[in-house]
C-alpha cells in the first residue's frame, strides 16, 4: 500500500543518501527515514495537545469546544449508561440493511445495463439525472411517503448506496476488454459462463470501488435521515446534544460516526484486498 | 488420439472472400482465397499490414462471420469458434486474475479434476513454464506469457493451432528463442499449425509452406514450399535465396540488393 510512496522516497533520496554516505553523514540520512510512517500523526497529535491545553486554560469556552479528554469522558459515560450501544447499534443496523438493499439493487440494475445495451439506453439517462439530486432533497419526500418509521430512513440510505454501485458496475461491465471477451468466445463460453468466468472477475475492481463509495454515501445519508426524524441513532444523539447545548455529545457523536464509518469501510477494504490478491502479488 | 486426428483433419479454405462494411462502398479485404492445409503441416501466411491475413485466420478460428465461401476442418464446416481449433493472439490475452495453471486450464472442460490437473501439468511443462504454475500474468515476461498462451491453446488438444503474429510484440532475441520453442512443440505434438506473420525470416525458419498474400484485397500471390531440412540455418544460402525471392514479391519494382560480390 505504501510502496509507491516508499518508491518515490527511495528514488528521491537515493542519490542524496549515497552522497550522504560518502560524506560520512549516513546516520543522519537514515534517521530522517525512520519516522516517515508516523509523520502523518505528528500534526493531529500536536493539535490535540494544544487543544487540550487551550481548553484547560479557558481560551475555548467549554460549552462550545470542550477539551478532548472531556469528549473522551462523554463517550465513556455514554458507553456506561448503555446509550452508546443503543444509538450506534441502531445506526449500524440501518446502514447494513440500507446498504445491502441499495448495493443489491445497484448490482442487479448495473449488471443488467452493463450487459444488455438496450437496457442501458433505456435506463441510464434517467438514473444519471436522478443521481444529481442532492441527498437532503429526498428527505422530506421520503418522510411524506414512508412516514417517520424505519422504512423511510432505510430507503434513503439504500438510495445513497445504490448510485455508486450502479454507476461503477454498469460502466465497468460495458468497458470490459473486448479482447478478453474474445478469449471467452474462442472457448465457446455461453452467456452465464462468460459473465461468471470473464466479465465478473474483470469488473471486480470497479465494482469494489463502487461498493466502497456506496458505503460512504450510505453514511452520509444516515446522518441526513437521523437528523431529520429519528428518536434513536447517532444522528439523533447529535441533534439531542445540540438541543440540550452539550457540545461534548455532538463531538462524541462525530467521533463515533468517524470510527464506525472507518470500521465498515475497513471490512470492505479487507474483503476487496483478498479478492484482488492477484494484483498485488 | 492421433489415430482419430490423423483420420481427416485437413483444413480446407474454399473461395473465401470478405468485405468490411455492408454497403456498396465496402472495403474488400479478402478475395477468393483457396487453400488446403494437410494434417500436421506447418503453414505460414505471410503478408504486409492490411492484407487481411489476420482476418483470414479469424475466419478459420470462427470469430468472423459474414464472409462468402466455405471453411472445413476435416468433415465439419466451420461455423463458429470450437475447441478443435486453438488460437494464440498477438498479445498473450491471459486472464490477469488467473494463475498460469488456471489460465492453461481455462479451456479444458468436461474432464475429471484429476485428469485436468495432469493435463495442465503436461502442457505447462511442454512450454517450459515449470516453476511458474502459481504466477500471475503480470509477473511474467512477454515471452513467458506467450508460452502460457500457447499452452492454453494446446491444452484443449485442438486439431489445429492458429497463431496470429504470436511473437510480434516480443523483442528480437526472445522472438528467435520462441520460434525455436514453437518448432520443438510442433515436432512433439504434430498439431497442424497456421501462423500469420509479416516477418519473412520467421516464415522461412518455421514453415513447411509459405502462403504469400497480396494487399487490398488480400489474394494468394504465391505458395512456396520450403524444403530446407530442420533445424534450419537462418543464414544458409538456401534461406537467403528464398528470402530474396519472397522479397521480390513485395518489392517487385524496387531495387533488390545484389546477390553476388566481385
Amino acid at each position: 500500500m505504501s510502496t509507491p510512496e516508499q518508491n518515490i522516497t527511495a528514488y528521491g533520496f537515493g542519490k542524496f543518501r549515497r552522497q550522504a554516505a560518502v560524506a560520512g553523514t549516513h546516520v543522519t540520512a537514515k534517521r530522517l527515514r525512520i519516522p516517515e510512517r508516523l509523520l502523518g500523526a505528528i500534526v493531529p497529535v500536536a493539535g490535540l495537545v494544544v487543544w487540550e491545553i487551550l481548553s484547560r486554560a479557558g481560551v475555548f469556552p467549554p460549552n462550545a469546544l470542550p477539551a478532548p479528554t472531556v469528549i473522551a469522558q462523554t463517550i465513556l459515560d455514554l458507553a456506561r449508561s448503555g446509550e452508546l450501544w443503543r444509538h450506534s447499534g441502531i445506526t449500524l443496523w440501518r446502514i447494513v440493511v440500507g446498504f445491502v438493499i441499495g448495493a443489491g439493487v445497484g448490482t442487479v440494475v448495473g449488471g443488467l445495463t452493463g450487459y444488455v445495451p438496450i437496457a442501458r439506453k433505456l435506463l441510464d439517462p434517467l438514473l444519471q439525472s436522478l443521481r444529481n439530486i442532492p441527498s437532503m432533497a429526498w428527505v422530506p419526500l421520503f418522510l411524506l411517503w414512508l412516514g417517520i418509521q424505519e422504512s423511510s430512513k432505510i430507503s434513503l440510505i439504500a438510495l445513497g448506496a445504490f448510485f455508486p454501485v450502479y454507476l461503477n458496475l454498469s460502466s465497468g461491465m460495458s468497458h470490459v476488454d473486448p479482447k478478453l471477451i474474445e478469449v471467452g468466445k474462442v472457448y465457446r463460453l455461453g452467456g452465464l459462463q462468460m459473465i461468471r468466468r470473464v466479465i465478473l472477475p474483470a469488473v471486480l475492481p470497479e465494482y469494489l470501488v463502487g461498493l466502497r463509495s456506496g458505503l460512504g454515501l450510505a453514511w452520509m445519508f444516515v446522518v441526513a435521515a437521523e437528523i431529520m426524524g429519528a428518536s434513536r441513532g447517532l444522528g439523533f444523539l447529535m441533534i439531542d446534544g445540540q438541543m440540550t447545548g452539550r457540545a461534548s455529545v455532538i463531538l462524541a457523536s462525530v467521533i463515533l460516526f468517524a470510527c464506525l464509518g472507518k470500521a465498515t469501510d475497513f471490512v470492505l477494504e479487507v474483503v476487496g484486498k483478498r479478492l484482488l490478491r492477484y494484483k498485488t502479488k | 488420439m492421433s489415430s482419430i486426428a490423423l483420420q481427416d483433419s485437413t483444413l480446407e479454405v474454399q473461395g473465401v472472400s470478405k468485405n468490411f462494411g455492408s454497403n456498396g462502398s465496402a472495403l474488400e479485404v479478402l478475395r477468393d482465397i483457396n487453400l488446403t492445409i494437410p494434417d500436421g503441416e506447418f503453414t505460414c501466411i505471410l503478408g504486409g499490414s492490411g492484407c487481411g491475413k489476420t482476418t483470414l485466420l479469424r475466419i478459420i478460428a470462427g470469430l468472423e462471420r459474414d464472409y462468402s465461401g466455405g471453411v472445413r476442418l476435416g468433415n465439419a464446416a466451420i461455423e463458429g469458434p470450437g475447441l478443435d481449433r486453438g488460437l494464440v493472439f498477438q498479445e498473450h490475452r491471459l486472464l490477469p486474475w488467473l494463475t498460469v495453471n488456471e489460465n492453461v486450464g481455462f479451456g479444458i472442460v468436461d474432464l475429471p479434476a484429476a485428469e485436468k490437473v495432469e493435463r495442465v501439468r503436461q502442457y505447462v511443462e511442454l512450454v517450459g513454464l515449470k516453476g511458474f504454475e502459481g504466477s500471475y500474468p503480470h509477473q511474467l515476461s512477454g515471452g513467458m506469457a506467450q508460452r502460457a498462451a500457447i499452452a492454453r491453446a494446446l491444452a484443449s488438444r485442438p486439431k489445429l493451432l492458429l497463431l496470429d503474429e504470436p511473437f510480434g510484440a516480443l523483442d528480437a532475441l526472445t522472438r528467435i528463442r520462441m520460434q525455436q520453442e514453437l518448432l520443438r512443440i510442433w515436432s512433439a505434438q504434430r498439431t497442424t499449425m497456421v501462423l500469420v506473420t509479416h516477418d519473412i525470416d520467421e516464415a522461412i525458419f518455421l514453415a513447411d509452406r509459405i502462403v504469400v498474400l497480396s494487399s487490398r484485397p488480400g489474394t494468394i500471390k504465391r505458395v512456396i514450399g520450403v524444403d530446407i531440412l530442420r533445424p534450419r540455418d537462418r543464414t544458409s544460402y538456401r534461406s537467403i535465396q528464398l528470402r530474396k525471392s519472397i522479397y521480390r514479391e513485395f518489392f517487385a519494382n524496387e531495387e533488390v540488393p545484389e546477390d553476388y560480390e566481385i
